[in-house]
């Protein structure tokens, strides 16, 4: 994100914590996808994604003014989305998910294997991601995707900066050997 | 065996394989990026490595892409709430600085910079007049503080002046519309931001009362005007 942004975000935090509805509309429109992609690589469900989003904005609606600008907006967001998505995961915990839940997860492409029987790498690799732990998932995510810091990970998660650096590099080791296991070398590690 | 191999044998991540998603992702400080491209210029096993990341950070992009988007049930639902939220009281539990940071929250980002941009200027610009005067008054080596000249006081407010207002700009107003304004009706800009407020003088001969109040009326229905008040 640009330096320009993150000012502007700091901008209509403060239109909003005076009840701007105008700045709401605009920080929504900006920032909703990511944080529905961040959500719904965590709760794995389209419509929870979907509601949490809600959850998430409505608490940037309520909290604004208490937003001190210590962090970008984005990594506010990404902080909250994941705070919520966790609560959303802990309450259907014991929750079995119906049939139809699983078909929307499951993706109905090849699996890592079919895929690199056909040669298609790039395919094997994206399945691969999906087949992370969500730990991993989660750090992959927030490094490559969401362009965070080591700072801001370490912030969004709640981790100290080097296991933000450890977790993301077993997470690329585990990438490799499920790739590995799918017939897959990439030459690392 | 070069030293990133070595550690990959070990399993134990050095500290500059550590750093490699991140350099990937742009997201290191000015130093860190240094130290990394040069380990990667001297260590050919951390560039293959490299190149392996890359690839993983183009398809992590590709495979969130390809997540789609939330529908418009999600804006609603959360615009509802919004409504159904107790109305606020901008202001009224607003303490000094809040309500000071809460205007400059409302001038937009460019309007903000203008501003402090004219600020800066006018400190140069009194700066700049105080520094003329003590060079002009060097060549006295004694002076009272008692006005000796005989000159009035007062500003010459006579028939000679060119108009001046005072001009509120809109707060979602832009450089380039203000200077377009300002060159439209050959104004400059003599003392600002006071309060919001610039105090503009319009060309360099005078006007009668009524084409003051003509130019007033004019500029205040400019788009990117909120107040235009004729003033000495």
């Amino acid at each position: 994100m640009s330096v320009t942004q993150a000012a502007s975000d700091d901008v209509l935090i403060a239109r909003i914590a005076q009840g701007d509805r105008l700045a709401m509309q605009v920080l929504y429109g900006r920032h909703h996808v990511r944080v529905f992609r961040f959500g719904l690589r965590l709760v794995r469900d389209e419509q929870v994604a979907e509601d949490l989003i809600s959850e998430v904005f409505l608490d940037v609606w309520r909290q604004a003014g208490k937003f001190e600008g210590r962090s970008a907006v984005s990594t506010w967001l990404l902080a909250i989305t994941r705070f919520k998505a966790l609560s959303a995961l802990r309450r259907r915990k014991d929750v079995e998910l119906d049939d139809e839940a699983a078909n929307a997860i499951e993706d109905a492409s090849d699996d890592p294997e079919v895929a690199v029987q056909k040669k298609d790498t790039s395919l094997a690799l994206r399945k691969c991601l999906t087949a992370l732990s969500p730990d991993h998932r989660e750090i992959i995510d927030l490094v490559y995707y969401h362009e965070k810091s080591v700072e801001e990970v370490a912030e969004i998660v709640g981790i100290p900066e080097n296991t933000v650096k450890t977790r993301l590099f077993y997470a690329r080791k585990k990438l490799a050997e499920l790739l590995k296991a799918a017939g897959l070398e990439r030459g690392w590690p | 065996m070069t030293a990133a191999s070595k550690k990959m044998l070990e399993q134990e991540p050095g500290e500059m394989e550590m750093l490699l998603p991140f350099h990937a992702a742009g997201t290191l400080n000015a130093r860190d990026a240094r130290r990394v491209e040069e380990a990667l210029a001297r260590d050919p096993g951390l560039a293959r490595q490299y190149a392996v990341i890359q690839e993983e950070y183009a398809e992590t992009i590709h495979h969130n892409e390809s997540l789609g988007a939330p529908s418009v049930r999600a804006m609603q639902k959360l615009f509802a709430a919004i409504d159904a939220e107790p109305a606020r009281k901008p202001g009224a539990a607003l303490n000094l600085s809040a309500a000071i940071a809460g205007f400059f929250a409302k001038l937009s980002p460019r309007t903000l910079a203008w501003s402090a941009s004219l600020g800066a200027l006018a400190l140069l610009l009194q700066a700049g007049v105080i520094g003329a005067v003590l060079v002009k008054n060097q060549s006295s080596t004694f002076q009272t503080a008692s006005l000796s000249t005989g000159a009035p006081i007062t500003r010459d407010l006579g028939a000679g002046a060119p108009p001046r207002a005072l001009v509120r700009f809109a707060p979602e107003a832009r450089v380039a519309d203000i200077t377009a304004l300002l060159d439209h009706y050959q104004a400059s800009i003599v003392d600002g931001a006071r309060g919001g407020m610039f105090r503009l003088q319009f060309g360099s001969t005078p006007m009668t009362k009524d084409e003051v109040a003509a130019l007033m009326s004019k500029l205040q229905g400019e788009k990117i005007v909120s107040l235009a008040v004729s003033t000495p």
